[in-house]
């Protein structure tokens, strides 16, 4: 990437990103139509399960929720140059402190008064848990890709440690907290709507979705628009030239990730408070990994985060009705589509660079 | 006391057949990491050859075979992951993971698909799998007292590719310190300039190096489905090639203590079970999870420097870009 090809944005962040997404769909269809399916009534049955009617569309942007939050973690993260592949450790241990939280007070407060505190306890928890592998980084010069995959195992233990041993409602076999008490469950959108008149059908989507759409916002005014934005993408960019401009990069990335760590954890607030509504194992399901897809795939900018999430969202709603239509395939298929992405739009982001501008080249030499 | 005793040497049996992916990972790690590849991806090419392994003994009845296509899946797998790190100079951790996340998914698509036992393989016979093989003596050796019987328990009495991985210690620092490739392998994740200006070429280099990772990958994930376990059973590696990459950080990048990491993985990781509700003098329940936590937090203690110092090939992690005036 030293010589990279010069093209025009529109075509850098349009029509790149979109040959890659193609390219990851496409072997997607290669492996369906190996399965023996049909891949163009495939992505009907998806199409038709994400968006087809308004319980669909409900458990697509539910999805979305926990994308936009992780997605947000990576891309934060990536503006200083550093990889945070830990956001599943992160939003896990977020969901802990909502949980403990929501646990000690549910009786004594109603959902509203619940919520920013449950923000801050999601925001301390996950951006704890982040700190640590940051400051390692900073001060200890620990690479942050390996601790913050170790991190992931440790919460995931320390996680199974607490719900069996310690958070377990009394004389229950499997390993979960009690339900929160009903006041405390975060407003569902059936409820929103109805508020206003309208009736939807039931879904897990709630008040989150629009907390998740102003931490897009705020994500943006403060990468862009304010002093420690600046410092976290002047040190992303060049750490000689952050030093020079009075930016300490040892407290930028330590800070970073915990800000990082806090989106991550926002997780909880969606899946504890505002579905789950008690505190059990694995409730994070690979959200935090597939932040990473989603961040790439949106160039680590909020707007196109907010469309990767939901482009994602919709993959594992869709990928869910793959179950009932076809003998061949199951939503496992998602998984897949989600790896493939994550290559073409990630690790291979450059490949079709050199082509596209050769092309572009062409045209303009045949304008003249 | 005798009880005891025998309770002992079964954890060190344990702990060597638990060790035995973790060991072969860790040396395909090595390889990777020497040559300036960071390789995420070990997860995903072991949990792809332990389906191809399970899959193709089924269908073939060979465990040989099973073993032929494991390495085959493995190694072209390590060479995408070239072609997008090597080739189109990409991110090496998010190659990494994708192909970590392909192999979760499409092991289970194809499983489902094939076999129709939602995502598992058929379990396999004994004679399509590879199996324990008692080494010469051991049951004579059991009459002699301590070193017999650890003979007849530990050392004796596992499959082929228990020994394979063991023998690969050795060779891998063979390899490693003592071949002229092994020579360029350390020089090109230290300084692919250097190499460069050599003659030597980058890319070949690290292409091999790639091309070693998925052998032995393959070698650990049919080990995994065909020897440890008699079928394919989703996300099976269970986080295995992650624990190797740390132990192979934990070995700071060098075979023997990388050896050493594995079986003190291996041997936690076996502790875990039988320590699994026991109670404890004092302590009461031990909680398993510490047990099963410690060789991730012994990891970022060491990587933190606390106890010791583990430096990465210097070149480890940055695509080669070759100059051009």
């Amino acid at each position: 990437m030293s010589q990279p090809v010069k093209l025009p944005p529109w075509i850098d962040i349009g029509v790149i990103p979109a040959l890659n997404i193609l390219a990851a769909l496409l072997v997607s269809a290669l492996v369906i139509l190996a399965v023996g399916e049909d891949p163009v009534k495939a992505l009907e049955v998806m199409l038709y399960g994400a968006f087809g009617y308004d319980e669909a569309i409900g458990y697509t942007l539910y999805y979305t929720t926990n994308f936009i939050f992780t997605g947000l973690a990576v891309a934060i993260a990536f503006h200083a140059g550093l990889f945070n592949i830990g956001g599943e450790g992160q939003a896990y241990i977020g969901g802990l402190g909502v949980g403990l939280l929501v646990l000690a007070l549910d009786g004594w407060l109603p959902w509203y008064a619940l919520l920013p505190l449950a923000i801050v306890a999601a925001a301390l928890f996950g951006g704890a848990w982040a700190a640590v592998p940051g400051w390692l980084q900073a001060y200890r010069g620990s690479h942050i890709v390996i601790t913050t995959i170790m991190f992931n195992f440790i919460a995931s233990a320390l996680m199974v440690h607490l719900m069996v041993n310690v958070l377990i409602k009394p004389g229950q076999m499997s390993p979960e907290s009690r339900e929160f008490a009903e006041s405390a469950w975060l407003p569902m959108a059936r409820q929103i709507a109805g508020a206003f008149g309208f009736d939807i059908s039931r879904s897990p989507l709630n008040l989150s979705f629009l907390i998740a759409l102003v931490a897009a916002v705020l994500v943006t005014i403060f990468i862009w628009r304010t002093r420690w934005g600046y410092a976290i993408r002047t040190v992303g960019r060049n750490e000689t030239a952050a030093i020079y401009a009075g930016i300490d990069p040892k407290k930028t990335v330590f800070w970073t990730m915990a800000l990082s760590g806090a989106l991550a954890g926002m997780v909880g607030i969606n899946e504890i408070m505002g579905v789950q509504h008690k505190l059990l194992l694995n409730f994070t399901a690979g959200y935090g990994f597939t932040g990473i897809a989603v961040s790439l795939m949106g160039r680590n900018h909020p707007i196109g985060i907010v469309l990767a999430s939901l482009l994602f969202g919709a993959l594992y709603q869709g990928g869910a009705e793959l179950d009932f239509e076809f003998e061949q395939i199951t939503r496992d298929m998602v998984v897949v589509i989600q790896g493939l992405i994550i290559l073409f739009s990630g690790a291979l982001a450059y490949m079709f660079n050199p082509m596209v501008a050769r092309l572009v080249g062409r045209l303009a030499a045949a304008k003249g | 006391m005798e009880e005891s005793y025998l309770l002992v040497l079964l954890t060190l049996d344990a702990t060597l057949r638990v060790a035995t992916p973790l060991i072969l990972a860790a040396m395909a790690g090595l390889f990777a990491e020497r040559s300036g590849v960071i390789d995420i991806g070990l997860e995903g090419k072991m949990l792809a050859a332990a389906f191809a392994a399970a899959a193709t003994a089924a269908a073939t009845g060979s465990a040989w075979a099973g073993l032929a296509v494991a390495i085959l899946v493995s190694v072209a797998l390590a060479l995408l992951h070239g072609f997008a790190c090597i080739t189109h100079r990409g991110n090496q951790v998010v190659s990494g993971v994708a192909i970590n996340v392909i192999a979760s998914g499409l092991t289970v698509v194809l499983g489902i698909a094939w076999f129709h036992q939602g995502g598992r393989t058929p379990t396999l016979d004994a004679e399509f799998r590879f199996t324990e093989h008692a080494l010469p003596f051991a049951e004579a050796a059991r009459s002699i007292p301590v070193l017999g019987t650890i003979y007849a328990e530990v050392i004796s009495g596992h499959n082929f590719l228990v020994y394979l991985a063991l023998a690969m210690v050795p060779l891998t620092w063979w390899v490693v310190y003592r071949t002229r490739f092994g020579l360029r392998l350390r020089a090109v994740g230290e300084n692919p300039a250097a190499v460069d200006t050599a003659g030597i070429s980058v890319t070949g280099l690290r292409y091999s190096a790639m091309a070693i990772a998925g052998l032995l990958c393959g070698i650990a994930g049919a080990y995994l489905s065909t020897a440890h376990s008699a079928a394919f059973v989703r996300d099976m590696t269970a986080g295995k090639g992650y624990m190797a990459l740390a132990a192979m950080i934990f070995g700071k990048w060098k075979p023997v203590p990388a050896l050493f990491a594995c079986l003190l993985f291996g041997f936690l990781d076996a502790l875990a079970v039988r320590l699994q509700g026991v109670e404890i003098p004092v302590i009461g329940v031990f909680p398993v999870q510490l047990i099963q936590a410690l060789p991730y937090i012994l990891t970022v203690v060491l990587l933190a420097g606390f106890i010791g110092k583990a430096v990465a090939p210097k070149a480890s992690g940055t695509p080669y870009v070759k100059e051009r005036t």
